[in-house]
Formats: structure tokens, C-alpha cells, sequence
């Protein structure tokens, strides 16, 4: 869909990169919790720290977090939108290592009690990528499906992953896997081709040494 | 995609370029040809929709910078108060318009990005509205500039961070003289011409964007940018070229592009960013 990239997308302004972007990272970090947001601790590094507040930063990264798309209107208004429905929203500019100059650092606590730590960066023209994930580096941007997988460090973890993804006819097209240290937590991001289904997902949720398994469907 | 205008004329022998390109994307993507058009006229009508958004004279940008200015223009136009006709007042609204409604976090199509996104729906409705011309046509037109911006992103660069704003604006420019050609009836070759005449003419153009943000130049950017896309089209259909093939004018772009410093590629530290009097509006 070159063409459809050169005249779009649609968005809601000023900028593809520090509003766009921020919006679709929100929106992944939504998606990943897979809960509603109750609270929002929202790090800013760089160019994101410096303009963030005059491109609307600030706003597009909250109302990511409703699941708002980059298109949508209420991006405007999102944080009051946030606060009005209960959500607590911290906002801080922080100096991360080695970071790209549009990187957000998101802790999130869901209404259920459960936690995510994500930093991402938006890399231009409204692309993202997410380059860690509860403090495991890992590198993926939400234009595919995306299967992440937090286990224990064991052998045999990714051949028994890919072969019921092979049983259900479930092409990987990439894959990377971070841990702490051997034998400890790890994490395993896959980008698919199709969409697994929900019996797919739950076999995975139920092998040994699999602690979560989230499912990302990719992003329009 | 054709990697050159060269090509892209070849292909449109006898059709259009937005033809020519419609079919090499159905190609492409597997989609229709009702499909794709489908995608292009709601993107016509969020183009439509932001004229409008940004025509509202209280609407201000987060930073104070930027909104308001696109009905002053209008009101000047009306009353007759412009040297540059009606026809060109009114696109130049339309341009500062959209670009207005970008700056004010309003909802717009990225053509191609979100900093020069007034120049090409300003002159396409505003020879819609000149002409009588059907959202048909205007469909044709926007696929015409897609073919053009594809082969300048894919041969230079259309963000400003790369290449300056004549990546941005020149570009968007340039994409929009070919369409404008194509919707006054010229031929394959007339809209390459009009794209190495628009891009030849923004050469140099550097990103320099006060405080960082996308409002200052970039809304008046639209507007000139519209003017000088107009101004092409017309020589482009009056039979004038330039001298230089259009493929070479857009590799001078990227080249003149990878000479910028880092101040002039968006960085907000050079050019009318480093003004003192911009220096001062960093600070608000």
C-alpha cells in the first residue's frame, strides 16, 4: 500500500512523528495491558521531553492508553477524558541511555492490579517500535500480529512454541528473545503472518515455564 | 512503483499518470480498483473536512504560535483586498487553512507528511471549485500526486529530518503541480514537467521550525508552496520545461538534502528557528 503511505495517513495533527507516533504507542501499551488503565506514569526523554507539550505528546500518549487511533478526534481532549473516567496520570521527562531523541517510558497499572513497564520510540512518518518490555530489551512495532511470551529461560521453549504455531499452519515472521540470565525470566516476541486462534493461544498459556502470553493484534 | 518520472510517463502513454499508477497498485496490493478509490475519496473527504476545521477564527495551536490567520486571509480575499486574484487567494486560504488545522491537533491527510499537508487539497478543491470537476476526478488527481511522492521518496526523501523542508513542502509542491496538470487535461509528459519545475523551484528550502514545533514557517510554507505548485502547472501546460530532466532535478534535491547540516533538517536550531525573536517564543 505504498501510494496509501505517500498520501496518508490520516491523523490528527501536528506532527506524524511526536503525535502520531506517541497515539500508536499509547495504543500498543493499552493493547499489551489488555485491561483499562487505572494509572499512567508517562516518561519523556529527548525531543519528546523538549516539544512534547506543543505537538500534543502529552495528550496523544493518553489517549493511546483509551485506544484511541491517530485519527481520532478526541486525542485533543483525552487527558481530561482520562481523568474524568478515573485514570491517574503522572507526566515526567527522564534521561534514558542510549535512546532514541522520541522515546516514552510507560508504567501502567490496569484496574486489575497488573503491571507493564514499556519503553518505545517513534521513529518517523508515525512508525513506532517498542524496545523494552518489563525491562527485557526486544524490538517490535505493532504492524504485525504479535504474540509476547514471558516464561522461564528453559530448553525447548521455542521449538515447542514453534511447533504448535507450525501445527496450526502459523507462519513466524520474526522472532526475538531476550532474558535476565539463563535459566531465569525471559521473554519471547513473535511477529506472525496470521492471527492464531484462541485455542492456539490458550495451549500456549497453558505449557510449562509460560508465565503470560499476550496476543497484539496489529495496529491499522 | 516506477523508481522515475521517466518510467512513470512511460507507463501512462495514452491514459494518465494517476491511471497508470492505480493500476500498477491493484498490482501491488492485491485490491480493486473500487477499493483503493474507496480509500482515496474518505482521504478527500478528511481533506474537505479540514478546510473547513481550520477555517474557524478562534482556533488556536497549543503553543499560541499558529491558528486564526486562514479566515483573516479569507476575509481579505472576499473583500478584494489581494494582489493575486481570486483563484489563487482562494487556494492560498485553503492551504493555510489545512495547515492551521494540523498545527491545532485537527485531523488531516498527511500529503505526504503532516508539516506540508495544506498545499495539495488547496489547489485541487480550489480548481474543483473554479471548474466544476468531480470528486472522480479529484480521485484521479490524488493518485497522480501519490505516484509523483512515491518516486521522490523512493529516489530523495520526503521528511523534513533528511532532506530540509524541500523535501517537505517542495515535494508536496511538486506532487501537486503534476495533479493539477493532469486534472487541466495536460499530458504525461506536461505533469512531469509541472513536478521538476515545482521541486526545481523549492530547491534549497530548509526545515526550520521555531521552538520545534510544526507551525512556524511550515503554515506559510503551505501557503507559498501552493503558489508555486499553481505556477508550475501553468508553465508545465503553457508546453515550457525546463532543461533538466525531471528524475535529475529530484536527485539534485537529495543531493542538496545530504549537504544540509543537522541545524537545517527540523532540528529547530538554524534558519528562522534561530532568530532571536524565535529564540524568545522557544521559552513560552
Amino acid at each position: 500500500m505504498q501510494l496509501l503511505n505517500i498520501l496518508g495517513p490520516v491523523m490528527i495533527g501536528p506532527s506524524s512523528s511526536h503525535t502520531a507516533g506517541a497515539a500508536r504507542i499509547g495504543r500498543i501499551a493499552y493493547r499489551l495491558l489488555n485491561e483499562p488503565v487505572a494509572k499512567a506514569e508517562i516518561a519523556f526523554h529527548g525531543s519528546f521531553a523538549k516539544t512534547g507539550s506543543g505537538h500534543g505528546t502529552d495528550r496523544a500518549v493518553v489517549g493511546g492508553l483509551m485506544d484511541m487511533e491517530t485519527s481520532d478526534e478526541r486525542l485533543r481532549d483525552s487527558i481530561e477524558l482520562a481523568k474524568k473516567e478515573g485514570m491517574e496520570i503522572l507526566f515526567e521527562t527522564v534521561e534514558l541511555k542510549n535512546a532514541h531523541p522520541n522515546t516514552v517510558r510507560l508504567r501502567l497499572t490496569g484496574a486489575s492490579g497488573k503491571k507493564l513497564e514499556m519503553i518505545a520510540a517513534s521513529i518517523g512518518g508515525g512508525s513506532v517500535e517498542v524496545r523494552e518490555l518489563d525491562g527485557l530489551p526486544i524490538s517490535f512495532n505493532g504492524t504485525a500480529h504479535t504474540l509476547i511470551i514471558s516464561q522461564k529461560d528453559a530448553p525447548g521453549m521455542i521449538a515447542s512454541v514453534g511447533s504448535l504455531l507450525a501445527g496450526a499452519s502459523v507462519n513466524i515472521g520474526t522472532m526475538k528473545c531476550a532474558r535476565e540470565a539463563a535459566g531465569k525470566r525471559a521473554i519471547m516476541v513473535l511477529e506472525l503472518d496470521a492471527l492464531p486462534n484462541d485455542a492456539i493461544v490458550a495451549a500456549l498459556r497453558a505449557m510449562t515455564n509460560i508465565s503470560s502470553v499476550t496476543l497484539l493484534k496489529k495496529l491499522v | 512503483m516506477e523508481y522515475s518520472m521517466k518510467e512513470l510517463v512511460a507507463a501512462a502513454q495514452g491514459s494518465t499518470i494517476g491511471q497508470a499508477a492505480l493500476l500498477n497498485e491493484m498490482l501491488d496490493t492485491g485490491m480493486t480498483e473500487a477499493e483503493l478509490k474507496k480509500i482515496m475519496r474518505d482521504r478527500l473527504e478528511v481533506m474537505r473536512a479540514s478546510v473547513e476545521n481550520g477555517m474557524d477564527p478562534d482556533q488556536r495551536s497549543l503553543s499560541g504560535l499558529s491558528g486564526g490567520q486562514a479566515a483573516k486571509l479569507h476575509a481579505a480575499v472576499n473583500a478584494g483586498l489581494t494582489v493575486s486574484g481570486s483563484l489563487m487567494g482562494r487556494a492560498a486560504v485553503r492551504a493555510m487553512a489545512v495547515a492551521e488545522c494540523n498545527a491545532c491537533m485537527g485531523r488531516i491527510v498527511a500529503a505526504p507528511t503532516a508539516g506540508s499537508c495544506g498545499i495539495l487539497p488547496a489547489a485541487i478543491l480550489t480548481m474543483q471549485e473554479e471548474k466544476g470537476l468531480s470528486d472522480d476526478a479529484l480521485v484521479n488527481a490524488l493518485f497522480t500526486a501519490a505516484a509523483v511522492g512515491a518516486v521522490i521518496a523512493q529516489r530523495a526523501s520526503v521528511s523534513g529530518a533528511e532532506g530540509g523542508c524541500q523535501a517537505e513542502c517542495g515535494s508536496a509542491a511538486a506532487m501537486t503541480a503534476a495533479a493539477l496538470v493532469e486534472l487541466a487535461g495536460g499530458t504525461p509528459e506536461m505533469a512531469s514537467a509541472a513536478c521538476g519545475l515545482a521541486l526545481m523551484n523549492s530547491m534549497g528550502l530548509v526545515c526550520d521550525p521555531v521552538a520545534g514545533l510544526v507551525e512556524v514557517p511550515c503554515v506559510y510554507r503551505n501557503v507559498g508552496s501552493v503558489a508555486n505548485a499553481m505556477t508550475a502547472a501553468d508553465m508545465a501546460l503553457a508546453g515550457i520545461c525546463a532543461p533538466i530532466p525531471t528524475d535529475e532535478i529530484i536527485d539534485a534535491m537529495k543531493a542538496v538534502g545530504d549537504l544540509l547540516p543537522a541545524c537545517l533538517r527540523e532540528t529547530g536550531e538554524g534558519g528562522v528557528a534561530a532568530c532571536p525573536s524565535a529564540l524568545k517564543a522557544k521559552k513560552i
